[in-house]
């Protein structure tokens, strides 16, 4: 529109001047100001309150000794952090969690670009796929969490059934801490993998497809078709990725509550958030919850800051 | 002719079985276990409880359904999960559509700080704000309530970040023509900007739906009984009455809670799927 009426418009004219006056700059700012207000004051007080400010609230709690019931909470200096950090039961807690996290964000990420890559090609059939791959990730985590209990169960699930017919005995997943763990990291993953696998899915959808035709008529083989070609372009998406499947899975409560409640053996598949969520409303520690929860903060916010690092300078070659 | 030609041949012909091959794995892998739990929930007892494990609910009965709806509140818990769900996605779109719309098109000092305030959050995780929260909601007396569960939830970031993010991608003649004729900015939003929005806002409203009918530690914590316990809590309380010893009602309200949010998504998937993979994939 715009480019049609300056191409009509005489050449060598000044434009014409508009009819308006320059309208009242200080007063149309103000308006806008108090518009802009009106539209984001309701939300940035609900983020304030309930995001920001417990955030700094948990630090100032961290040391204290506080029962979350109570009115009032001791200061008690670092107490709380020296326990944390010397405890062998916050040792195991923080294996469980790394030995989680990087299992979910290596295993969904993995088998999302393998399932992107498989369905990206044309079957017969894939639409229907898609769906049902991306499905799990819809349903609630506590209701998975439910359901999976009894897929796994040793003695009537679905998982000792299958592995009965290749003649071998279910594992104690209700009863060792590591095999727990692992119940726990398959189920996340099996209920997560539609999200990688969309945002794979769309990277693949998105990419120069005649890169891929060229290399094709290179004859190159399929493996360096993929590394040389779509790999570099898969970049962006595996960055995004990496920070969001990270906090992601970082963060899982509702799996781990409805499996296992931590356990077994105290703290089996115990992660930080479930050690929060326990000190805090369960043994009536919430001072020691707050440490935890602050722990936990910084180590999301140095990788997070990395990651964002290291991807600025990936767009910057 | 035809001896140069086999090899390529015979090599596409082997990649399409591998890919139907991997199909076949993917579809067992994931559709087996939801199709065993629907059939649990559809066996009587002792047949759970059998090994080896029947593939065919033999009687096929709804006894464990019905068992739902009358053994706990299950109906209490739906109502609950419509309640909080409605009022979240409704206060969410609306605040993330207004503060979208003023980070995108109207200026003011601090603008960026607002951005800012608004996408840091994204880095604070609901599970480190519970403590301090409940202490809060505690304090008002809002434990056990609506308002207790809807309020410290309300905030929007990720929907106010995307609505931004696609506002600032429409076409500039357009929003500044509307800005000439002096249109007020809520009918501009009402008439310029949402008309060519909706894809997104469908999105976002999807995405909001899906992520408040799955909250589960917050009202977890807020709820005490099935007055205003959304399904998630209801279905994790049904667990612990009874567990391991009967699996087919809470099979059968595992479906229940699975069942509308998987309507829902498959009706609308394209939509959601574009929300999510927005602003992703671009870098």
């Amino acid at each position: 529109m715009a480019t049609d009426l300056a191409a009509g418009a005489p050449t060598g004219t000044a434009p014409a001047p508009s009819p308006r006056p320059p309208a009242r700059p200080r007063e149309r700012r103000g308006r806008g100001l108090l518009v802009a207000g009106a539209f984001l004051v309701p939300n940035l007080v609900l983020l304030g309150v309930f995001t920001y400010r417990p955030l700094i609230d948990n630090i100032r709690l961290s040391f204290t000794d506080w029962n979350i019931s109570s009115p009032t909470a001791t200061y008690i200096g670092f107490d709380n952090y020296v326990e944390w950090f010397t405890s062998s039961a916050s040792h195991a807690v923080l294996w469980n969690t790394v030995v989680f996290t990087v299992a979910a964000v290596i295993g969904s990420m993995v088998l999302g670009l393998a399932l992107a890559l498989l369905l990206d090609r044309k079957l017969f059939g894939r639409d229907a796929v898609r769906s049902l791959v991306f499905a799990p990730f819809v349903v609630a985590g506590a209701a998975v969490g439910v359901a999976f209990q009894f897929v796994f169960d040793p003695t009537f699930g679905l998982v000792q059934d299958l592995l009965g017919r290749i003649g071998v005995e279910s594992p104690a997943f209700y009863q060792d801490p590591d095999w727990a763990l692992f119940m726990v990291t398959v189920t996340y993953i099996w209920k997560n993998l539609g999200y990688t696998f969309v945002i794979y899915l769309a990277a693949l959808q998105g990419r120069r497809a005649e890169l891929d035709e060229a290399a094709e008529i290179d004859a190159a083989s399929t493996w360096t078709r993929f590394r040389k070609v779509t790999w570099p372009q898969l970049r962006p998406a595996t960055f995004f990725l990496l920070i969001t499947v990270l906090l992601n899975s970082f963060q899982v409560f509702d799996i781990i509550d409805t499996m296992t409640r931590g356990g077994p053996l105290g703290n089996g598949t115990t992660t930080m958030v479930y050690q929060v969520y326990q000190e805090t409303f369960v043994n009536q520690r919430a001072g020691f919850g707050a440490t935890v929860a602050t722990i936990m903060f910084v180590i999301l916010l140095v990788i997070t800051l990395l990651q964002v690092r290291v991807m600025e300078r990936g767009q910057q070659r | 002719m035809t001896t140069t030609q086999a090899p390529a041949e015979h090599t596409r012909r082997l990649g399409r079985v591998g890919g139907y091959a991997g199909l076949l794995l993917v579809v067992l892998v994931v559709a087996l276990p939801l199709y065993w739990i629907l059939i649990s929930s559809l066996k009587e007892r002792p047949d759970i409880y059998t090994v080896p494990v029947g593939w065919f609910p033999d009687p096929l009965i709804l006894d464990n359904y019905s068992a739902v709806g009358s053994g706990v509140a299950f109906t209490d818990y739906l109502r609950n999960s419509i309640i909080i769900t409605s009022a979240l996605t409704v206060i969410q779109v609306v605040l993330g559509v207004l503060s979208a719309f003023a980070l995108a098109f109207l200026r003011f000092p601090g603008r960026s700080l607002v951005l800012l305030f608004v996408i840091g959050s994204l880095l604070v995780p609901n599970q480190i704000t519970v403590i301090s929260n409940y202490a809060l909601v505690a304090q008002l007396g809002w434990r056990n309530t609506f308002t207790g569960i809807i309020v410290p939830l309300a905030g929007v970031a990720f929907g106010t970040f995307l609505m931004r993010n696609h506002f600032l991608s429409l076409p500039r003649e357009i929003i500044e023509a509307a800005e000439m004729d002096a249109a007020g900015p809520l009918r501009m939003l009402w008439r310029v900007v949402l008309p060519m929005s909706w894809p997104t806002l469908i999105a976002f409203t999807l995405i909001t739906i899906v992520n408040e009918w799955n909250q589960y530690l917050w009202p977890l914590l807020i709820a005490d009984d099935a007055s205003v316990a959304p399904l998630p809590v209801g279905l994790a309380q049904l667990q612990d009455t009874q567990g391991l010893t009967n699996w087919g009602p809470v099979l059968a309200g595992t479906v229940l809670t699975m069942l509308p949010i998987l309507l829902i998504f498959l009706a609308l998937q394209r939509h959601m799927i574009k929300g999510l993979t927005a602003g992703a994939v671009k870098g």
